[in-house]
């Protein structure tokens, strides 16, 4: 709508920092993150819990917490979000940038019937009637695959399943045609059969509305099936960046290779056991110093790694566009030339096999 | 929808009915109406014979019962001690009642969503703390005490003030009280408030503080979260959304009080000297009128039972989980 | 306020839990008060828990939590001046009640007089020392609030233990039984049973021996609604897949759990049976002369409210100050043991 330039980021994150101060003191959840998203862009944000990943994609739709503290900038469409007030939101919300969330057993309101909900996202945007607010409900429900949507669009939200009402969901994200639609883990609270139902949906949702994608999950099968470019986040920060073919293959921090080595693959022989990565993220209250990752990390060298926190890079072996990490040693490890990085451990060890890694 | 309202209304019945077992059960065992009388030697075995069988005490408890209930339901509740019909008495000072108990219940419901609501979306604020504080304090202040601060260093000193009186102090009316309704009215409101107020600031604090965090609740809800991305107006966020669903657990909190309301009326009632239900009730015990404390339990159980199925009822219109049951 | 008050905690699984026929009660409110640690991850911004150690496993949990619960206890500055208030009013009340020269049914040679050097609280129109009085009042009062909140604990517990744990006809039974005791006024059953209980001998264990058989429902129902939730879960199913006795299961898995908020309601219990003994009091119905509780002083100093304020004031005073005391240590404990406090929420 602001913007002119049919190539500028839909999704521009600048340098995004958030705190949230605690009793203990401040925990730094994001810590200078930088993301931009094309039009018609899917992109991939994978870490583990506690990455800063959910609180990046809330931050795009100002939806944190009152309590956070944030620094930086994020535009939507060229328009600030960070810091402006709901009643200024209201016209970006749903309309330009809609969200799907985690958790599809409570992110729809029990007392209103999925068809009025949907309506009212319309609604909200749209000049329609009530009546052609609920025509335009039942087209949505069509869509994303919900059986006789025109009887369902009356009934309340306890009476569908999860997967189902991860669909509705989907409805209201794509009901005003957005530019970009943030889906945080949006299959991670379903059965593994409904995965894959609903990443269809979601596939469907792209194909009709054009809209660009930002998926966070911790599942990297996903981000392979349907990212064009993947974010790995740890720590509160972008910690390598690059096309799916750089991320899976030429890995540039050994933290992505963890990541990668702790999935089962069917293009290996069967007998390679999981390389699980040692350890725990480490906590983000008060600074930290040196590379967040060093502690669990098995290529550490104390005399760098412990005292500088490594910027992201461009990695020497590119190949499908700009590839960066952000590890003192990212070109090694890209080029294969540090082996196997993980130990392969047996399943009934519970502790790290690395002794001098763990903190 | 029909179908629990009625299955409500069949469990109300039996509640009902047991409930009366119950209060008949503890009320006829709690003591001899006849106690003074026979204490008496000038008293002649042949009138206590006789005063026995006018109260059916010469009876089996369970027949005892069955005489009572079959006549109560029928709107006749017996005699007093004195040979009052009971029923007449009843229904004098249960209007008596009602004016008060009705009224505070309906100010309190607004005044204990109203600063639940505030108290929540000042969350942690000014406002919100010093809500909280006052609503701490006065569930912490016993019925009687607020009354008699009421009365005695509020409505006494500003009478004395402005040299008239604007707040009664004792009474429900005034005796003299002739006219129509609405040339009675200013007597009825100034005899009113005292009392009213007394109930409402017992009452509503608990209220808010359910409220309170009902909405605080409601406003971290993920399906809150999911409307304000919507990008509908925050208006539309906190009424259709927050305030909407935050009433539902209220609505039984509500109607589960309100017993405790009636309780509240019997104290009230004695403070400031109302003929009311409470302190009909109160001498009815101490004079060990059986028949009076009977009708008083069972009147009281018909509204609080009467009550909750409202709520019940508004439940399921508030909350579609519950209709579909 | 005649009804226990039972302040809500801020959960949802409560309040939007499935509610079934003849549920409809406020233990969706109240039940949510568990001291779960290993809540269902929620969609929520992930913020590390900075509180997780020790927490992990179920057996290491109750020492781990209570360490956790007693320091967020103790950094509410309300609550912690409510519990040092409280502990000051019961050593007060009972060292005045030795040390003091008058005693509390000693009728001293002033009478009708402020409050002065001699009497600190003023004396009577008999004639008695109102400090001496109001000791032996709060005195009491505690006494009778401890003894009717041992009972209602005792009995609730155990009650609400069973029906939450077997189901079925247990819980139907209770609940059908609360539903009975509370379609009355708890105040009009008291006034039945206290006039009962009147002219016995050392009527005060009485009175508190009414409060706490009717009070006991309110705890049994909120026990109840705790281990129904608590017994859906894993470490539940785990107990008793490895072949746990029933009774093994209730008192060494689910009872060390849900000692939280039985300890919460316990708390409130407490408060709420001394405004209901205070008003039965009041009415002439609850604690008899000559002893004296807080409520028979305010019964005898309201007469005189205005022009012997002392009379009306420092029993009034001091029944709030205790009462407002234990609530704010209930609802600081209720604070302390909520599970959403570790977590920054979106």
């Amino acid at each position: 709508m602001t913007s002119s330039d049919p190539f500028a980021p839909v999704l521009d994150i600048q340098d995004l920092h958030v705190d949230f101060p605690t009793g203990e003191g401040a925990v730094h959840a994001v810590r200078g993150v930088d993301l931009q998203v094309a039009p018609g862009e899917v992109v991939g944000i994978v870490g583990e819990s506690g990455s800063g990943k959910s609180v990046t994609a809330l931050s795009a739709m100002g939806l944190l917490p009152r309590q956070a503290r944030t620094r930086g900038g994020v535009r939507v469409k060229g328009q600030e979000v960070l810091g402006v007030g709901e009643r200024a939101l209201m016209g970006v919300r749903g309309r330009t940038i809609s969200m799907i969330f985690q958790d599809p057993m409570t992110s729809l309101n029990p007392v209103y019937s999925v068809g009025w909900q949907i309506a009212e996202a319309l609604r909200a945007h749209q000049k329609l009637t009530k009546a052609e607010a609920f025509e335009r409900a039942v087209q949505l429900l069509t869509l994303v695959g919900i059986p006789r949507p025109r009887e369902r669009a009356a009934d309340y939200p306890h009476a569908f399943s999860g997967g189902m009402r991860q669909r509705v969901v989907i409805a209201i994200a794509m009901a005003n045609d957005p530019e970009i639609i943030l889906a945080d883990e949006p299959t991670t609270a379903l059965d593994v059969t409904v995965q894959a139902q609903i990443l269809e949906a979601l596939k469907k949702a792209l194909e009709e509305t054009r809209a660009a994608l930002l998926l966070i999950t911790h599942d990297l099968g996903v981000v392979a099936g349907l990212a064009d470019r993947v974010v790995v986040m740890y720590a509160g920060r972008a910690v390598e960046t690059g096309s799916v073919d750089d991320i899976f293959y030429r890995p540039g921090m050994p933290y992505t290779v963890g990541l990668i080595g702790s999935l089962p693959r069917l293009d290996s022989d069967g007998t390679e056991r999981l390389r699980p990565i040692p350890g725990s993220p480490p906590s983000l209250v008060g600074d930290l110093q040196g590379c967040p990752f060093a502690p669990r990390c098995p290529m550490r060298v104390p005399e760098i790694c412990d005292l500088e926190e490594p910027a992201l890079r461009p990695v020497a072996s590119q190949e499908a566009g700009p590839h960066l990490a952000a590890c003192h040693f990212a070109d090694k490890v890209a080029s294969g030339a540090a082996g196997p990085i993980f130990a392969a451990t047996s399943a009934d060890l519970s502790e790290p096999a690395l002794a001098e890694g763990a903190p | 929808m029909l179908a629990y309202i009625i299955r409500r209304l069949a469990y109300s019945v039996v509640v009902l009915f047991l409930s009366t077992v119950l209060v008949f059960v503890l009320v006829a065992e709690s003591g001899d109406p006849l106690a003074i009388l026979r204490s008496n030697p000038h008293v002649s075995h042949a009138t206590i014979a006789v005063r026995e069988k006018l109260l059916h005490l010469n009876l089996p408890l369970w027949d005892r019962y069955w005489y009572w209930f079959s006549h109560a339901i029928r709107g006749d509740f017996g005699q007093t001690i004195a040979y009052q019909p009971v029923g007449q008495q009843l229904w004098q000072h249960f209007g008596v009642t009602l004016r008060m108990v009705i009224l505070a219940t309906l100010i309190a419901t607004v005044a204990g969503i109203g600063m639940g609501v505030f108290a929540a979306l000042r969350n942690g604020r000014v406002g919100d703390r010093a809500s909280m504080t006052l609503n701490f304090l006065f569930l912490s202040i016993p019925t009687f005490v607020i009354g008699l601060l009421l009365k005695e260093f509020v409505a006494i000193p500003l009478n004395q003030h402005v040299n008239r009186i604007v707040f009664y102090t004792s009474g429900e009316q005034s005796p003299t009280l002739t006219g129509g309704f609405f040339s009675r009215l200013p007597d009825y409101a100034a005899h009113t408030a005292l009392p009213v107020i007394t109930l409402v600031l017992i009452t509503y604090s608990a209220w808010a503080i359910y409220q309170r965090s009902a909405t605080l609740d409601a406003i971290d809800s993920d399906f809150v979260r999911l409307a304000r991305a919507k990008g509908i107006s925050p208006g539309r966020v906190l009424t259709r959304h927050v305030v909407r669903n935050a009433l539902i657990p209220v609505t039984t909190v509500i109607a589960l009080d309100f017993a405790g309301v009636l309780g509240g009326a019997i104290v009230t009632e004695q403070v400031f000297n109302w003929q009311g239900m409470g302190t009909w009730f109160i001498q009815g015990v101490s004079t060990l009128d059986i028949n009076i404390v009977l009708a008083y339990l069972l009147i009281t159980a018909v509204f609080v039972i009467g009550f909750n199925l409202l709520a019940d009822i508004l439940y399921a219109v508030l909350d579609p989980r519950i209709r579909y049951d | 306020m005649t009804e226990p008050f039972v302040p809500p905690s801020r959960t949802d699984e409560g309040s939007r839990a499935a509610l079934t026929e003849g549920d409809l009660d406020v233990t969706g409110l109240s039940g949510g008060t568990q001291s779960a640690p290993h809540e269902h991850p929620r969609a929520g911004v992930e913020v590390p828990a900075l509180d997780q150690h020790g927490l992990d496993s179920q057996d290491g949990k109750v020492k781990g939590q209570t360490r956790l619960v007693a320091r967020r206890f103790f950094h509410q500055p309300m609550a912690v001046g409510g519990l040092i208030l409280f502990a000051l009013l019961g050593i007060a009340s009972s060292v005045i009640g030795h040390v003091w020269k008058y005693s509390y049914s000693q009728i001293t040679n002033q009478f009708a007089a402020g409050p002065s050097g001699a009497h600190p609280f003023g004396v009577d129109d008999i004639g008695h020392d109102l400090m001496a009085q109001v000791a032996r009042g709060v005195e009491k009062d505690i006494q009778t609030a401890l003894l009717v909140a041992l009972i209602a604990m005792v009995i609730g517990t155990t009650i609400g233990a069973i029906a939450g744990y077997y189901r079925n006809f247990a819980d139907n039974l209770l609940m059908r039984f609360v539903d009975l005791v509370l379609s009355v006024p708890i105040l009009a059953v008291l006034i039945v049973l206290g006039h009962l209980v009147s002219r016995q001998a050392g009527n005060w264990f009485w009175v508190a021996v009414i409060i706490g058989v009717l009070a006991w429902t309110y705890v049994a129902r909120l026990v109840r609604a705790d281990f129904l939730s608590l017994r859906e879960r894993d470490f539940i199913e785990a107990a008793r897949a490895l072949g746990s006795t029933n009774r093994r299961i209730i008192l060494r898995h689910m009872l060390p759990n849900a000692i939280g908020p039985i300890i919460v309601n316990g708390t409130l219990t407490v408060a709420t049976s001394i405004i209901l003994e205070s008003t039965l009091s009041y009415l002439g119905l609850g604690i008899q002369p000559p002893e004296v509780s807080l409520g028979t002083l305010v019964a005898s100093g309201q007469s005189s409210a205005t022009t012997q304020w002392w009379l009306f004031v420092f029993p009034a005073g001091f029944l709030v100050l205790l009462i407002l005391c234990i609530f704010l240590v209930g609802d600081g404990l209720r604070e302390a043991l909520d599970p959403k406090k570790t977590r920054v929420r979106a």
